[in-house]
């Protein structure tokens, strides 16, 4: 399991330098190990599990300036899918105190990769519609047609700055929004 | 919307970011707090009368010193907290032992004064306003960090509240010693520890509701 440390891990410090290509790799990689511990963790509500990718592969991005580059990739992964899964055991039963235990390490346990999405139950493309306009603008022209800064700027009359900004809050508030609506 | 169609949203355009985020966020706030905390300090408390006098005995920088050293270990331990998957590290163990050092040296003091004279360098003249007016400077601060740490991705949310408000209560206890006229370091040991004990209690209490992040 060490090699899966190594290889996110180079791919992820890549993406953090602008690479983007390494930076597909990583989430899909991710991706594929976070499906194989929810599938693992959530035995009785399987449908919850492509959600659940989805909204860690959101934190993940959303949050991947908390990535020290001189610490261990793992550990921090699956803090973060711990942290999500917890969320949604305590939205599932809120007056129960989940009790999931923050010591044991994850890591050690890694899973093979799981490579088989299922359907996701909840469209985060309707939750984007949701989102004011200066959210969701820049990212439907930047995030999903791919188009520069510079042109959704002119295209929405809003500064290259209002739109980096929209991106970054935007995608935070979709964040916010996948968590509320279970 | 496939998780492959998600990833390929994400990753477009720059998924760059500047090195050292969490480092300049925390520091900025700290920063900011510790400059505004100390300005209402001098504007609505005022430095003591003899402020210049007393910077010329040792009592009144050990005064600062206690809390300054509690501003840099919580902040090493809330820049960990921040990041998952990282524990408070050494900084908790630290701060314990330095506190039982300050707690030998103040009871060593306490020891060695004359019978009549321990309870004034215990209780001082001003130990109720000294810990309400500390568990209260830090209160913005506090309400500060949680903002930042919300903005980054505590994990053991506990823990980090507890070293944002210990942090707080050290911004507050620094900016408060400018005030202080006490001189005793027994009264340190015991009222100013409390002052910054109670935003650290505190900030540990609120984590679970309010450094939840999505």
């Amino acid at each position: 399991m060490e090699d899966v440390e190594e290889t996110l891990r180079a791919l992820l410090l890549l993406a953090l330098a602008g690479d983007n290509g390494a930076y597909v790799a990583f989430l899909t990689q991710s991706g594929a190990h976070l499906r194989a511990y929810f599938r693992r963790r959530l035995m009785t509500s399987p449908n919850e599990v492509e959600d659940l990718v989805q909204e860690t592969l959101l934190a993940l991005h959303n949050r991947r300036h908390t990535y020290q580059t001189t610490q261990r990739l793992t550990p921090w992964l699956y803090a973060i899918a711990r942290y999500k899964l917890v969320d949604l055991l305590r939205a599932q039963s809120p007056r129960r105190r989940v009790e999931v235990s923050l010591d044991d390490d994850d890591a050690s346990e890694l899973l093979p990769a799981d490579v088989s999405p299922a359907e996701s139950r909840r469209d985060l493309l309707k939750l984007l519609e949701t989102l004011p306009d200066r959210h969701r603008l820049p990212i439907v022209l930047v995030k999903l047609e791919g188009r520069s800064v510079a042109e959704a700027a002119a295209a929405t009359g809003m500064s290259e700055a209002a739109i980096k900004v929209g991106i970054h809050r935007g995608l935070k508030k979709l964040a916010a929004e996948a968590s509320k609506r279970r | 919307m496939k998780t492959d169609a998600l990833i390929a949203m994400l990753a477009r355009g720059n998924a760059g970011v500047a090195p050292h985020a969490v480092e300049r966020r925390l520091g900025a706030t700290v920063a900011v707090g510790l400059a505004l905390t100390l300005l209402a300090v001098l504007a609505t408390l005022r430095p003591r009368a003899d402020i210049a006098a007393a910077a010329q005995l040792p009592m009144f920088w050990w005064k600062l010193a206690v809390p300054l050293v509690l501003v840099v270990l919580s902040f090493a331990a809330a820049r960990r907290l921040a990041c998952p998957g990282q524990r408070a590290g050494p900084a908790a163990a630290i701060g314990a032992a330095l506190l039982a050092l300050l707690w030998a040296v103040a009871g060593a003091d306490v020891a060695s004064s004359p019978a009549a004279s321990r309870p004034g360098l215990v209780l001082g003249h001003t130990a109720l306003p000294c810990v309400v007016l500390i568990a209260l400077l830090a209160l913005p601060v506090l309400a500060a960090l949680f903002v930042a740490l919300r903005s980054l991705a505590p994990t053991r949310l506990p823990a980090a509240g507890a070293a944002a408000g210990a942090l707080a209560g050290g911004i507050a206890a620094a900016a408060y010693a400018v005030h202080c006229n006490e001189m005793a370091l027994p009264f340190v040991a015991v009222w100013y520890v409390l002052g910054m004990a109670i935003p650290a209690g505190l900030g540990a209490l609120l984590a679970p509701r309010w450094l939840r992040w999505s």
